[in-house]
């Protein structure tokens, strides 16, 4: 679709760049005026130059050492719990009921964990998981694993993991069985002529046609994951010791904790500038995605309805417009 | 024909590790505190309902569910009422850095909240709306007008152009147009959209808590504060746990017909 040139869509678009502005660009000036300067507390602020962000990078001082760590943990968190819930999500997807009641209960309870507060969440895997009264550990420990997420590094990661799994693998489930519900049954006949295998059906159909909601799948799941706060905080307070402590927590630590302004804004920043350029490529990578099934869509002459004439153009064949 | 061997195997085995965390707190909500403690019993052997009693009698309790429902719905309001004509201008037309603006948004929706914390705090206690669930409605603006804009462009989009121009020549006036014809066009994605506002609102706890003291805590914050200073009650805190899952599950239970379009952000 060929949009026209019109400036004075920005009246339509001010209120919108107004809220999120205020919301946005005014506390960011404040976190970059306290990442230059030093604080004694009574309000009193010291010139410090680039001296935060310096110490920040440098793994050897206290202040890099833990933000290094603290990054990396949520990275390796991140790709973990990328590598588990995509590939599920996507079976789940498949595993879908097709028709009847079923479809509606299996949707509801698929979405249940995502409306269920972030901190409540914690709560439910906390007690869950306790050798005590929780189910999961009593169990655990009774058929002679001897699990203890509050003393043990690895007992203390599984029940993070799991309990991210438990919490948004719906997520891609749902996004998954949403692309594959946008493929015609003429696909899936045109398939059993050619005789394809199950298998062949999922790599030239499927998948292609998930490509997209994947992309956002990803995308989600990643910037979410990174800036994961609550849950862990809520199960394991970012312990035992620092194990599970990951970058939200340990910045919330320095701010709201230690009332360390100037570490605290100069790590917000780094923090920011991460998700930003993440979040670029993602776009990026989306955008060019769309622009390249329109031209493929295009130049499939079999696909193009409108060039017969007196067809109405099906809409799930129509190539769709690209993100932006 | 989209399925693979064995899924209702698979759904069913899902759908169980799905449902047995809530299950375990559903029962423990109904456990007296004793039972919980000494034995571990799958199902409540002395039924009570005295932890909910509580709940529902004791204001500081009772308050902290209004205290949220407020916030997010206010903050819903917001954003749909905002978004909407942006996304009728970021489907629609091209304009001068429309691009730009629009990757802005959406890495607003993925900034970290605990990196506008502190920053919040001090904004909102400067122009006084601290402890008011202004406060947290335009703090969580952050995320969900974003969102919402992204989800309310491509429904507009789905809707064809000729509409927008026949609607013109027949001498609507753009808001009368905007109003009448559009926003009944696109209604159920409206709903998808104001679902995720709500969802993302409702979820959400650290700015929640940062921006609140005393006058409106979320019912997530007060959860914490008691259990930490009445010694872990365990049965209080499962009631509480069970009762925030509710107004989710109602709202999950009027849009199921429209969950997995809306996941797909309207754009499958």
């Amino acid at each position: 679709m060929d949009k026209t040139v019109n400036q004075k869509a920005w009246f339509l678009v001010a209120p919108v760049f107004l809220v999120v502005a205020f919301s946005a660009v005014l506390p960011l000036m404040t976190v970059v005026n306290y990442s230059m300067q030093d604080t004694f507390g009574n309000n009193q602020f010291f010139w410090n130059g680039v001296g935060w962000f310096k110490e920040l990078l440098d793994p050897s001082t206290d202040l890099g050492g833990r933000f290094l760590a603290s990054l990396g943990r949520n990275l390796f968190f991140s790709l973990v719990i990328l590598a588990i819930e995509v590939p599920l999500g996507i079976v789940v997807a498949l595993s879908m009921p097709r028709q009847g009641w079923t479809v509606a209960a299996c949707l509801v309870i698929l979405a249940l964990p995502l409306l269920i507060p972030w901190n409540v969440v914690g709560t439910i895997w906390q007690i869950f998981g306790r050798p005590d009264i929780g189910l999961l550990g009593y169990v655990l420990n009774a058929i002679g694993i001897d699990y203890n997420y509050v003393s043990n590094d690895i007992d203390a990661w599984v029940t993070v993991i799991v309990m991210d799994v438990w919490h948004w693998t719906s997520l891609v489930a749902l996004l998954c069985y949403a692309g594959l519900k946008s493929i015609p049954e003429a696909y899936y006949q045109a398939a059993q002529i050619d005789g394809a295998s199950r298998w062949a059906v999922f790599k030239a159909i499927q998948l292609p046609k998930m490509n997209r909601v994947l992309l956002i799948a990803v995308l989600l799941r990643f910037m979410d994951s990174f800036m994961i706060y609550t849950e862990p905080f809520v199960v394991t307070g970012g312990g035992p010791g620092n194990s599970t402590t990951f970058v939200s927590i340990e910045l919330v630590k320095i701010a709201l904790g230690q009332f360390d302004l100037g570490k605290a804004a100069a790590l917000s920043l780094v923090y920011n500038l991460i998700i930003l350029i993440v979040c670029w490529i993602f776009y990026t990578v989306m955008t060019n995605a769309g622009v390249e099934r329109k031209v493929q869509a295009e130049s499939e002459p079999a696909l193009d309805f409108k060039a017969s004439a007196g067809l109405k153009p099906v809409p799930a064949l129509k190539p769709k417009e690209g993100v932006a | 024909m989209h399925s693979i061997p064995g899924r209702r195997v698979i759904m069913a085995l899902f759908l169980i590790f799905l449902l047995l965390p809530i299950y375990w707190l559903v029962n423990m909500s109904f456990k007296t505190n004793a039972e919980i403690v000494s034995t571990m019993t799958l199902w409540p052997h002395t039924p009570t309902l005295q932890h909910y009693k509580r709940i529902f009698t004791d204001e500081s309790w009772y308050s902290g569910y209004i205290n949220s429902l407020e916030y997010v719905v206010l903050n819903t309001i917001i954003s749909i009422s905002v978004a909407l004509p942006a996304a009728y201008a970021f489907s629609r037309y091209r304009f001068l850095g429309d691009k730009h603006l629009f990757f802005w948004l959406l890495s607003n929706r993925m900034a970290p909240a605990a990196v506008y914390a502190l920053p919040f705090f001090n904004l909102y206690s400067a122009i006084g709306l601290f402890d008011t669930p202004w406060a947290v409605a335009l703090a969580h603006c952050i995320f969900n007008v974003p969102l919402a804009v992204w989800i309310l462009e491509g429904f507009v989009s789905g809707v064809p152009r000729e509409i927008d121009e026949t609607a013109f020549l027949d001498g609507y006036s753009f808001p009368r147009f905007f109003i009448k014809i559009l926003v009944p066009l696109i209604a159920s994605g409206i709903g998808v959209a104001a679902f995720f506002c709500f969802m993302f609102s409702w979820v959400e706890l650290l700015l929640a808590r940062t921006l609140t003291s005393v006058q409106t805590k979320p019912i997530a914050a007060i959860m914490t504060r008691t259990v930490s200073a009445a010694g872990m009650d365990w049965g209080l805190l499962a009631a509480a746990g069970v009762l925030t899952i509710i107004p989710g599950a109602l709202v999950i239970w009027f849009v199921r017909n429209y969950i997995a379009s809306g996941f797909a952000l309207g754009r499958v």
